[in-house]
């Protein structure tokens, strides 16, 4: 019966022992503090029942019982703060080397692209131990990224990209939701997420077609919509060398300085006047409805693989002008 | 029929005029209660029935009862309807527009036409609600989240974004009258430190009330506007920003929890009170604590967005703030607790919803600590995680105390007893029933069901099953009440002027009250709950 019944559950991520770690702790304590006081109630209802002839003792109050009760209690939630605070900081800073899916939700399906350059809908295969980036951004209204076994969740938003990360520990098969509701068929917006020992993933990888890896789509994009005519990679072009520019922080026409991560590069293609880096002319076109979801990832891929890898990174690419990567 | 002799005897409120004139004309509190009384109740019955449509639904895992679009009609029809037009007006509107003048010994609220135009605006806010569901509903979960409310429902949006903006000025006309009156209208020696904590805490709803309140009515305005006219203010792809929508939902409607709970902690504390035969424990912590709650809880609303791509650091805040907020409501319970040391307690039906208010709330609290704890809100966060959160604490809690206090000053209102054996077994099955229904929902929440799912994988079933069960007990702890108040307006014992033997002024006029309250105007010269001073019945008196 209890196989139809479970009670707790799968953790099958690295991230999952914390959050349950501290779930157990509040558990612990929640249940010391409801049966202390449940058990309180009962003594005092029992012992103090109404009887004939016995009147209630006045007792005005303490405040130094009200002080205490009080201070204990709000000093255990600032370690239940703290706690939190640190699985949560853990959660939302992704490790720099970890590899790369790109995530475009829309009513009511995933579709999720390897930066290999795999596709898949509905379904994520991972290799166990690996660390895992997701970016994702929504076609229509907003949708969460939900995987319980690893105990992560993001929403997706339109307009935007947020970021998830995960390190599966557990090859399995385990459930993908949508977590926020987005309409008509969102209880069917879901999908599984794979777990497989690296080997399996690897034949897994290579089995699935001849696409070309994320950023070189991005590559030829960038040629056919002409953008590479100004962004040259020899500080000529009329608009800004992309090369190294990812991760950097970048000086703006109005003063601000931002850095260069997925939601710049995004803004600066599709709404470009807004984001004119100083020195250079509010000239570049206007991407906003001209490009998709998914080609913008390709591009976001692409000018990402034109920076020297993380430090302590793995693989990636090299400094030259003209990018290498993994090739069929 | 010598009974309805005695009643019609002494003049009151309610036999002082008849015809359906004198009621929809009237501005008595009184009547007006009732007539907010009579209004909430259809409201809850339709928001219920729509409650046992999902729970039936999820009696299976596949979506077989109704469409998919009808359910998602049903859970957001629901939250709206329980919400906005029970929840929030429920303790404030009913017993709070009964009862506020009378704790204070006022004749009436200080300005009786502003509080049955607050009426009025409900009524037309119900109607057209009532309209938008019988021609197609609403789909939008209560939350109304851009951009799918605005550029993607095909539902009656805009027609339940305006019924809602109506009724929240009813509730800015009810908070306002409110605090003016507790302000203006005292009775002699009725001092701030003299005052019930029923008037505290319905002070500081009405604070929110008051300042909230405009904050969701403008932010429904824009959803409007969007929709109508194509605006871009929280549309991404016309430069709208679809998280400036969630700031300003949650602006209101995290404190709107406190529009929901601090009534029902009003009634909390003066039922335990009355039944332990003692002052609260605490008096002054008891009061400071709900102005501390009122405003602690506008700074919190951001704990609702931790997964919803917010700041990092913003997040830190909202969440050690949102532990903040647990204090003054932790305070409260140990204080009603202590309260009962040393008591003469008595086991009337107000007084087991009082002790099932305790244990809903403190387990409603409690997870609360849960879901404010950042790392694990990300994993239960729109889980039934939330769903059982909130329903211990707007069922469990709010509800608890609603019907607690309804059966507290049902013989003030009616000047009839309920029958108190069925009290007492309402009282059972709600607590048992509502335990049924909600605890295994924190299982499933944990376990990974998301909220608003229609259709759920096969593992989830054996929970939701059992939650469905105890739904159906629930309900019949609901009607029950419904039946037996009915039956005792015409047949219940008569009612003394102060059954129960308890402090406060609005038990020293006649029940049901004269239409101006008090024969000869009172002056307070005694402390609130100055039950050394009144000495406890021999016996609690019940109809058997």
């Amino acid at each position: 019966m209890f196989d139809n019944f479970p009670l707790w559950p799968i953790r099958a991520s690295t991230g999952a022992g914390n959050v349950d770690a501290l779930f157990i702790f509040l558990l612990a304590l929640s249940g010391l503090m409801c049966a202390a006081i449940f058990v309180m109630i009962l003594v005092f209802a029992t012992k103090y029942r109404r009887r004939r002839g016995v009147e209630a003792e006045q007792i005005e109050g303490s405040s130094a019982l009200e002080i205490t009760w009080s201070v204990i209690p709000l000093g255990i939630f600032m370690v239940i703060f703290a706690w939190g605070a640190v699985i949560y900081f853990h959660e939302r800073t992704p490790p720099r080397a970890a590899s790369e899916v790109y995530v475009v939700a829309k009513q009511w399906m995933w579709k999720l692209q390897h930066q290999e350059g795999a596709r898949e809908i509905n379904e994520l295969h991972v290799p166990v131990g690996r660390d895992v980036k997701l970016i994702m951004t929504s076609q229509d209204v907003i949708h969460s990224f939900y995987v319980p076994a690893f105990r992560i969740k993001q929403d997706v938003l339109p307009g935007r990209y947020t970021t998830a990360w995960f390190r599966a520990t557990r090859p399995g098969v385990y459930h993908l939701f949508c977590s926020q509701y987005c309409g008509t068929m969102h209880s069917g917006m879901i999908g599984q997420v794979t777990v497989m020992e690296p080997a399996q993933y690897e034949a897994w990888l290579s089995g699935g077609g001849t696409a070309g890896s994320l950023a070189a789509s991005g590559d030829s994009l960038f040629q056919q919509l002409g953008c590479s005519t100004c962004h040259r990679s020899d500080a000529q072009g009329r608009g800004p060398n992309l090369v190294g520019l990812f991760g950097h922080p970048v000086h703006l026409e109005d003063g601000r300085t931002v850095t260069a991560d997925e939601n710049y590069i995004r803004q600066c293609i599709l709404s470009p006047h807004t984001n004119i880096p100083s020195g250079f002319k509010p000239i570049m076109p206007i991407f906003q409805g001209l490009v998709s979801e998914e080609q913008l990832t390709a591009l976001v891929a692409y000018i990402k693989s034109l920076s020297p890898p993380p430090a302590g990174g793995q693989g990636g690419v090299s400094l030259a002008p003209k990018p290498q990567y993994p090739k069929e | 029929m010598a009974t309805v002799a005695v009643t019609a005897e002494r003049e009151n409120y309610l036999n002082q005029e008849y015809g359906i004139r004198s009621w929809l004309l009237t501005t008595d509190h009184k009547r007006i209660a009732l007539l907010y009384l009579a209004s909430i109740t259809f409201f809850f019955f339709v928001g219920g029935f729509f409650a046992l449509l999902i729970r039936l639904e999820l009696l299976t895992p596949a979506g077989d009862l109704v469409q998919a679009d009808t359910y998602n009609k049903l859970f957001s029809m629901h939250g709206q309807v329980m919400i906005f037009f029970f929840l929030i007006p429920s303790i404030p509107a009913v017993l709070g527009n009964f009862l506020v003048p009378l704790m204070i010994g006022a004749k009436d609220l200080a300005f009786p036409r502003i509080n049955l135009l607050s009426w009025y605006l409900y009524i037309i806010a119900g109607t057209i609600y009532v309209h938008c569901i019988v021609t197609g509903g609403v789909d939008t979960g209560w939350t109304f989240y851009t951009p799918f409310s605005t550029a993607f429902s095909n539902t009656r949006v805009i027609e339940a974004g305006i019924a809602i903006f109506i009724a929240g000025f009813s509730s800015i006309l009810t908070g306002l009258n409110f605090v003016v009156t507790i302000h203006r209208m005292r009775a002699p020696g009725m001092t701030w430190s003299r005052l019930p904590l029923f008037i505290w805490a319905m002070y500081a709803t009405s604070i929110i009330q008051l300042l909230g309140t405009p904050v969701l009515a403008i932010t429904l305005l824009l959803v409007v506007f969007e929709r109508a006219f194509n605006l871009g203010i929280f549309d991404p792809t016309r430069g709208g920003d679809p998280l400036l929508f969630q700031h300003l939902f949650w602006f209101y409607s995290h404190p709107a929890v406190y529009i929901m709970i601090l009534p029902a902690m009003a009634v909390e504390s003066e039922v335990v009170a009355c039944f332990t035969r003692k002052r609260i424990f605490g008096y002054n912590f008891v009061a400071m604590s709900s102005i501390a709650i009122a405003v602690f809880g506008f700074l919190v609303w951001a704990h609702h967005m931790f997964t919803a791509g917010i700041s990092l650091y913003s997040a830190l805040i909202f969440s050690i703030l949102s532990y903040l907020v647990a204090v003054p409501s932790a305070i409260k319970v140990f204080n009603w607790t202590a309260t009962m040391y040393k008591g003469s307690i008595s086991f009337t039906t107000p007084m087991l919803y009082a002790f099932g208010f305790i244990g809903l709330f403190t387990m409603g609290g409690l997870t609360g600590l849960f879901l404010a704890a950042l790392g694990i809100d990300v994993h239960v966060h729109d889980t039934y995680f939330v769903i059982a959160h909130f329903h211990y604490i707007m069922v469990g809690g709010a509800v608890m105390g609603y019907l607690g206090g309804l059966h507290f000053w049902w013989p003030k209102i009616s000047g009839r007893m309920y029958p108190e054996g069925w009290g007492r077994l309402a009282a059972l099955l709600v607590f048992a029933g509502f335990n049924l229904t909600f605890f295994p929902q924190f299982i499933l929440g944990y376990m990974g069901m998301p909220r608003r799912y229609w259709q759920y994988p096969p593992e989830f079933q054996v929970l939701n099953v059992l939650s469905t069960a105890g739904s159906t007990i629930l309900a019949v702890g609901y009607v029950l009440p419904m039946i037996y108040f009915l039956w005792s307006m015409r047949y219940g014992k008569i009612a003394n002027d102060n059954p129960w033997d308890a402090a406060g002024l609005e038990w020293k006029t006649s029940s049901p009250p004269p239409t101006f309250n008090f024969e000869e105007a009172p002056e307070v010269t005694w402390e609130a709950y100055n039950y050394d001073e009144i000495p406890a019945p021999a016996e609690v008196p019940v109809e058997r």
